[in-house]
């Protein structure tokens, strides 16, 4: 008997580019990447769903912050409320964080530069649904490719997510002036996440490294063991 | 109605694009200790009146137009235009 393959939705916006990749690397890693348009205004049955990155509506005003109204938002966001597995890469993890799922802002680099290039990572925690396939203090090897990555919470809030283990993935040294090298963090309830970096570009060695397979692997997981346990 | 809304960066927010600014205008030979880069939105506004226009607006802000963690907002109402 095969277990079945978990469905994950790759949401589709305007202006998005790494949506093909993001289906790409989730089938390779055995699930159902099926894409899902920005205006659709319901979800189909998936038990996961990717924000992958890009420049959503050119970025404009802010980045994130008009595709936070699509349609298909609302759908991920109640998704999310009801305790759906959601990943939101790069311009989807600004998204999330516009969208207020997500805490903290992601701002230009400090640098003013665009970054692109492969980045030591450290792994905070393993016991979250993204990230069972790594182990606590792991380094991992992931590109970023932004101009706006700049990760910022004030005092309290950051106090708040490290008492409460929300900071998920760090930068081994810095990269964007991100605060406290944050690169990835994850919700209070544990199931949603975003990061900077993009897995789905190093899922296999040809491409300089396989790491980011152990995070969209981890999703799969968790995506699958959700789907078995609804049978 | 016609309403112009300034945004921002935070006091205390890092602000790098206004950090560039401000070296190139001391390389010009411009005496500057800060320079702050911020945005405006011009907006035309239907509102039967000034306070309903005010608080339409402030509506327009906390939702889209300024992100609250990092940006400062100040609307201006110009009355009698549009």
């Amino acid at each position: 008997m095969t277990s079945p393959q978990p469905r994950i939705g790759v949401l589709r916006f305007p202006g998005a580019c790494d949506d093909r990749d993001a289906l790409w690397a989730l089938a390779a890693l055995d699930a159902d990447a099926v894409f899902v348009w920005h205006s659709d205004t319901e979800l189909p049955d998936v038990d996961a769903v990717v924000l992958p990155g890009g420049f959503s509506y050119g970025d404009y005003l802010r980045c994130g912050a008009i595709a936070r109204f699509a349609p298909a938002m609302e759908a991920v966001v109640d998704f999310a409320d009801s305790g759906g597995l959601v990943l939101g890469i790069c311009n989807g993890f600004q998204i999330l964080c516009e969208a207020g799922l997500l805490p903290g802002v992601l701002r230009r680099n400090e640098s003013l530069s665009f970054v692109c290039r492969d980045v030591p990572l450290t792994v905070e925690r393993s016991d979250t649904p993204f990230t069972t396939r790594c182990e606590e203090g792991q380094l991992l090897t992931i590109p970023v490719k932004h101009g706006e990555g700049n990760w910022y919470a004030d005092d309290d809030l950051y106090e708040q997510l490290e008492a409460r283990r929300q900071i998920l993935l760090r930068y081994a040294g810095p990269v964007n002036g991100s605060r406290n090298d944050v690169a990835g963090v994850v919700n209070e309830r544990g199931n949603v996440m975003g990061l900077m970096p993009h897995p789905e570009h190093a899922v296999d060695p040809l491409l300089g490294s396989a790491d980011g397979a152990l995070i969209l692997s981890s999703l799969v997981e968790s995506a699958r063991s959700r789907t078995l346990t609804a049978v | 109605m016609r309403a112009t809304v300034l945004v921002r960066p935070k006091e205390g927010i890092l602000d790098p694009q206004g950090q560039a600014v401000e070296s190139s205008l001391r390389q010009l030979g411009f005496a500057v200790d800060e320079a702050r880069i911020g945005r405006v939105v011009d907006l035309e506004v239907e509102a039967a009146d000034a306070s309903t226009a005010r608080a339409q607006v402030e509506r327009m802000c906390e939702q889209l137009l300024a992100n609250p963690l990092i940006e400062s907002y100040e609307i201006e109402l110009l009355e009698g235009a549009g």
